[in-house]
């Protein structure tokens, strides 16, 4: 009997920490992308910001926005982070 | 003494939930966030009253920092991204960019040292906003050509259409809101988590070795600087995406 208790305890304990490990997956892997994603949109900002100093402020708010799209994916992975976790 | 061996981290939902203070139970339930956005619509009102109510032809004092931030907004924002002819959303974005600072900045204040965007109501509610005024000025200026010139975007080969049409509109109706509300939520949030653990690691080691405390310290400094700079940009960037998307619901075609 209570050999049944300590394996059904620890079963829910496995499905916990799999729960947990497959939650910081999803962000982990969600991340990859939009974390290559703003490298580019940055590092294309800089390089025309460093050839055209008089278009900077068009080109900052550009970057920014460009930014805000790629990071969408990553929030998305972060709300599925949360979902996966409980 | 096992170094840090009594850490042990808080669960979420104790960094996020606070007890109401007032009104305990009832919908109109008064809390710590609710308490924070009314302090923080107080401040506003009262910095830019100060600087608007005896305007003088040489600005001084609050009346400069008001006429900087409403430039900002105007010729930053409005203008560049709207439209030129766009003067009259100035308000609205001026408001939601004030609005969302304040609040964000809440996140650094001693004793405070809570932002509430970070919770999902108040970025939900100003996503819901946006929403619905973009689609509002979409469909009074452009009638149901709005949804069409949308959906089905000129240039693009028939069959493409199969694979765009569905794309759009899940972007137009769902993607928009949602991810302008979780973007405030996540920044805000992570920023609160790491603050609150950084805060905990110094303390605990602080307890139990006193020379390891400095390193979770002098990041827990250098994070608070950069949560500042957090606050500030994800409510420009807040702005900015809204100020787009009603530009792009004015002029479809670029």
């Amino acid at each position: 009997m209570s050999t049944l208790l300590l394996a059904a305890q620890q079963a829910g304990e496995l499905k916990a920490g799999l729960q947990s490990i497959g939650a910081g997956i999803v962000y982990g892997a969600a991340a990859i992308g939009p974390g290559i994603g703003i490298g580019l949109v940055v590092a294309s900002a800089i390089q025309g910001m460093a050839r055209q100093p008089e278009m900077q402020g068009t080109i900052r708010t550009t970057m920014f926005l460009g930014i805000a799209f790629t990071e969408a994916l990553a929030l998305f992975g972060f709300v599925l982070f949360f979902l996966a976790k409980s | 003494m096992p170094l840090l061996g009594a850490f042990v981290f808080p669960p979420i939902d104790e960094l996020f939930r606070w007890k109401d203070i007032w009104f305990d139970g009832s919908p109109l339930a008064i809390n710590k966030t609710v308490l924070l956005v009314l302090l923080s619509s107080a401040f506003i009102l009262i910095f830019m009253f100060s600087g608007s109510r005896k305007m003088k032809l040489q600005p001084t004092g609050v009346q400069n920092l008001v006429e900087v931030t409403y430039e900002f907004i105007d010729k930053g924002i409005t203008r560049d991204v709207v439209g030129h002819d766009a003067e009259r959303y100035t308000p609205f974005l001026g408001t939601l960019f004030l609005f969302i600072l304040f609040l964000n900045i809440w996140e650094v204040i001693p004793g405070i040292q809570f932002p509430p965007t970070a919770r999902m109501g108040i970025p939900g509610y100003l996503a819901l906003q946006t929403y619905v005024i973009y689609l509002y000025v979409g469909f009074r200026h452009h009638g149901l050509k709005y949804l069409t010139g949308h959906l089905f975007p000129p240039g693009v080969p028939k069959a493409l259409y199969l694979l765009v049409t569905p794309i759009e509109f899940v972007q137009l109706v769902l993607v928009r809101p949602f991810s302008l509300a979780v973007r405030l939520l996540a920044n805000m949030m992570a920023g609160h988590i790491l603050l609150t653990a950084l805060a905990l690691l110094t303390a605990y080691s602080l307890q139990n070795a006193p020379i390891i405390a400095i390193g979770p310290f002098a990041l827990n400094v250098a994070v608070t600087g950069f949560e500042i700079l957090v606050g500030f940009l994800q409510a420009y960037i807040f702005t900015l995406l809204t100020a787009v998307y009603i530009g792009d619901s004015l002029h479809p075609d670029h």
